[in-house]
């Protein structure tokens, strides 16, 4: 990096040497460089990193959360041993859906290709978390009293599912990252990282039994 | 960190009840997934997180007696909670949590060095020599609350703190924040046909270990208990795991690591 530097100081003088004039080349291309490894890097990879796939049912959540009289937990329910249940199975849907409700192709759909055959729906999980994660609804939902859209935002107002985005290399999905792909984070619900949990637990004053960390101690969340 | 609504999960063994029958032995393999082979009969290769040894008095016939040890992880304190291998870890892999006095070990983050196993005592911490290989069929019955280790890394006994965490969410579904006592038990102390495991939080009074071990907590938790012992206890590590026996070569036989010949 010093003989550039050298070349631009000394090419408007009289006493410039033999390269005088190399020095602008190499500046440009060295600028022209960095800028397109810039572009690839956060315009280019971001899309090819992820790939897009559609749900296989486009679920309206508005309209089934006006139809609920338990919010949220009227599908997605804790069991009684304090489980939760997730995303709901097929025999939930059915005790509405048997028969096609009204005539939006999405629900036609449903009815004529899983619930004529049984088949459960394949739904990709937004938030699906790494194997080696432990995490307890009951613990936030029942014991902390938080609310469902901290973490996971106000899908329940979505009217139609958005692409499931998978992150090629690891298998996860962009939700665990987060769609901003500088890592800014504007809601609390904008991303799933080992961080945000541990932002929110000791912004909520737990005092932690790690030995090591003086945090939460580690089978808390890792199993 | 030291609050008064801590836990300090422990077992009390009573050896005089064991059998040697290894019915925990299972019972711990099968409920957190623990890798093992067609031939393991190299107990420096295999893996198993609850081990029984045999201990003998070394006498011939008429006087000859023997005794089963079954040994988890022990779990220690030691000082405010820096046990042999929490001390040694570079990785920050295992960790002491004085909220429940469990020495935790999260594979994902452990890389495999063993200072932790040269550090232990007790010979609790086993290596993965091996990626797991499931018998056909058989990994459609592992337990999914425990992940699988892969090869290269360190394992050991969690006192199920899955079991401990699954019945916490039960309780907070019934809006309870404390379990009772047996809500939250191990593998091994379920699977014991002579009942000689008892598990339970040593600092509550109500539980039955209390009542076994009597922790004297002034003198780092040493048993009030004449039947009572724990492994090399002169060494300072303060382990959670009280041995019961009538027998008193059994119990100078739990502090004798370098006897003389």
């Amino acid at each position: 990096m010093e003989e550039p530097k050298a070349n631009v100081t000394s090419s408007g003088s009289e006493h410039g040497e033999k390269e005088d004039g190399a020095g602008g080349p190499i500046i440009l291309f060295f600028i022209l460089g960095l800028i397109a490894s810039l572009l690839i890097g956060w315009v280019a990879f971001p899309p090819l990193l992820y790939s897009q796939k559609k749900q296989p049912i486009d679920f309206n959540h508005a309209l089934h959360n006006g139809l609920v009289d338990n919010g949220c937990e009227s599908c997605h329910f804790f069991r009684e041993d304090g489980t939760y249940s997730g995303v709901p199975k097929l025999a939930q849907c059915i005790e509405c859906h048997e028969e096609p409700n009204g005539e939006d192709p999405e629900e036609v759909k449903f009815v004529e290709e899983y619930v004529k055959n049984e088949r459960e729906v394949p739904w990709l999980v937004y938030s699906r978390q790494p194997a080696c994660v432990f995490f307890s609804h009951a613990a936030h939902v029942k014991n902390a009293q938080m609310k469902c859209e901290s973490c996971h935002g106000p899908i329940g107002e979505s009217e139609s599912l958005k692409p499931y985005q998978q992150n090629r290399i690891t298998g996860y999905s962009r939700d665990i990252w987060g769609e901003n792909i500088l890592g800014v984070k504007r809601h609390s619900w904008d991303r799933m990282k080992m961080d945000d949990c541990a932002e929110c637990h000791a912004a909520s004053g737990f005092s932690g039994g790690s030995v090591q960390t003086e945090k939460d101690g580690c089978l808390v969340c890792h199993k | 960190m030291d609050q008064p609504n801590n836990k300090r999960f422990g077992m009390v063994i009573d050896l005089d009840k064991c059998t040697g029958c290894g019915a925990c032995m299972v019972a711990c393999m099968a409920e957190n997934n623990v890798p093992f082979r067609e031939d393991d009969t190299d107990k420096l290769l295999s893996i198993a997180w609850m081990r029984v040894y045999r201990l003998k008095n070394g006498k011939s016939f008429p006087q000859a007696e023997e005794c089963f040890l079954p040994r988890p992880c022990q779990h220690c304190e030691g000082h405010h909670g820096h046990s042999p291998c929490v001390s040694v870890c570079p990785a920050t892999a295992t960790d002491y949590d004085m909220q429940t006095g469990i020495v935790s070990q999260v594979p994902t983050r452990c890389f495999g060095c063993r200072y932790c196993m040269a550090a232990c005592p007790y010979h609790v911490r086993q290596f993965n020599w091996w990626d797991p290989v499931w018998p056909d069929g058989m990994e459609r019955s592992l337990n999914p609350d425990v992940s699988v280790r892969m090869r290269g890394i360190v394992e050991k006994c969690s006192f199920c703190y899955h079991r401990y965490q699954r019945a916490l969410d039960k309780a907070y579904a019934e809006g309870r924040r404390d379990l009772k006592e047996h809500e939250y038990q191990t593998a091994c102390t379920q699977a014991c046909p002579a009942g000689a495991i008892t598990f339970g939080d040593l600092n509550n009074p109500a539980h039955a270990v209390h009542k076994l071990a009597q922790p004297d907590m002034a003198h780092e938790g040493q048993s009030r208990n004449p039947k009572a012992f724990r492994l090399l206890e002169r060494l300072g590590t303060n382990t959670k795991i009280y041995y019961l026996s009538s027998k008193e070569w059994v119990r100078k036989a739990g502090d004798t690591a370098v006897q003389k010949a």
